[in-house]
């Protein structure tokens, strides 16, 4: 290639990464005026969210399999670096600001264990989670993009069954709250880190400066995601709002369900999307993720994987698993596991050792599925 | 194909998702909640995946 090629070349991409920069400013920008301002940061801290996870390449599903395939918990110990960062300002923060700020806090229960446990099987057979089907659907990952729509739908059927499931028992919400709530929850996470410390192969016992600055910043974004909207951050709530808006345009009758039906959630169906946070931050986090992808050079042009019909099928019904599984485990890898620990949820624990040994079954299936090589 | 159509055609839906969800019900930028909820005053009410119904 001259010169002068090379000259048109970085030109071009110079001209496609500003138009890229310009666009997300004026998606922000548009959603504050015609929605409002807060609406508008939401969708500015989605984008963050995308911008690190894909831009960082940092994610929980991976990290899990690299721990339970390679004994590697490098990944895992920077998400717990991240949980415990907001912690610090969060568990605090919600006890002096009550009201104005709430914790993810939920019941430990029988259909939100058993609910976590396929959350964290369904995880490793699409290789994403929440926010991993998102950034996986922006930066072009078709498993991503045909799971997210039965995600969705999935939230959506979980949510309509959700208070029956819960019936089958559950203690009260149990949370730390204070600075001893504080205490125990940094101490928990210490001693968690410990353990997979101890399990790790030798040579994996560091964490990767990448991993280190994307923890700092997820846990910035999720501080931000907490005081801005007044709730931590979350992911499967909007997804299956989508579909209750759909549903509920297509003429379907919503009152049948205690969840959808109820006065508080119906508003929000009947609401703008532009003013759901989860929603906000789950299109920012998509929109981020492409931006990363279209940024990086040769990130879009990679050839699309060539998998056989049984391993499309499965990522349809883990698609759709990891929804309804996460409306009953009250949140997934980022509502429940993230910001459930990080606000001082005892769910958040529960969640963490359910999906993880659902995360070990979801690890053996994948070569069953035909998503890999059989070992 | 390319990673290229699939990240055009999801961005295209959700793009058009909104689009289509903001014509039907388009928000009122004049009963915008304050701009940070710390220190609003206001009670939290957002759905959030770890809340049952009645909250």
């Amino acid at each position: 290639m001259d010169s002068h090629a090379v000259q048109l070349e970085s030109k071009s991409h110079y001209l496609n990464r500003s138009a890229l920069i310009a666009s997300a400013l004026v998606l922000v920008l548009a959603v504050a005026i015609l929605a409002g301002v807060r609406y508008g940061l939401m969708l500015a801290i989605g984008l963050g969210f995308g911008l690190v996870l894909e831009g960082l390449r940092f994610g929980f599903a991976g990290p899990w399999r690299a721990m339970i395939l390679r004994r590697d918990p490098s990944g895992i110990l920077a998400q717990l670096l991240a949980i415990a960062l907001v912690s610090v300002v969060a568990i605090p923060l919600i006890e002096l600001r009550g009201g104005e700020l709430l914790g993810a806090q939920a019941p430990v229960g029988w259909a939100m264990i058993g609910g976590a446990f396929v959350f964290g099987m369904a995880m490793q057979v699409v290789l994403g989670c929440g926010s991993g089907t998102l950034v996986n659907a922006g930066s072009g990952n078709p498993v991503g993009l045909l799971a997210l729509p039965f995600f969705a739908i999935g939230s959506f059927a979980g949510a309509w069954h959700l208070i029956e499931w819960t019936s089958l028992g559950a203690l009260p919400v149990i949370n730390f709250t204070g600075w001893s709530g504080l205490a125990i929850t940094l101490t928990a996470l210490a001693g968690v880190a410990i353990c997979f410390l101890r399990q790790a192969a030798p040579e994996n016992r560091t964490i990767p400066k990448r991993y280190l600055i994307a923890a700092i910043l997820i846990a910035l974004l999720a501080i931000l995601n907490l005081v801005v909207a007044g709730q931590p951050w979350g992911v499967v709530y909007g997804l299956g709002l989508w579909v209750a808006k759909g549903a509920s345009a297509a003429g379907m009758d919503l009152s049948g369900s205690l969840f959808w039906a109820a006065p508080a959630t119906l508003e929000r169906v009947q609401s703008s999307s532009l003013t759901d946070y989860t929603t906000l931050t789950n299109t920012g986090i998509m929109a981020g993720a492409f931006l990363v992808a279209s940024w990086r050079t040769g990130g879009l042009s990679q050839m699309l994987p060539q998998l056989p019909l049984r391993a499309w099928l499965s990522i349809v019904i883990a698609g759709f698993l990891l929804g309804y599984s996460s409306r009953l485990a009250f949140g997934c890898n980022v509502g429940a596991f993230f910001s459930g620990i990080s606000t001082g949820s005892l769910h958040g624990w529960a969640w963490f050792i359910a999906a993880f040994v659902g995360s070990i079954q979801g690890v053996r299936l994948r070569p069953l599925l035909g998503l890999e090589a059989r070992a | 194909m390319t990673r290229q159509i699939i990240a055009n055609s999801g961005l295209a839906v959700l793009l058009i998702l909104i689009v289509a969800d903001y014509i039907g019900n388009p928000p009122n930028p004049y009963q915008q909640p304050a701009i940070v909820a710390l220190g609003s005053g206001a009670t939290s009410s957002g759905g959030f995946c770890g809340a049952l119904p009645d909250r």
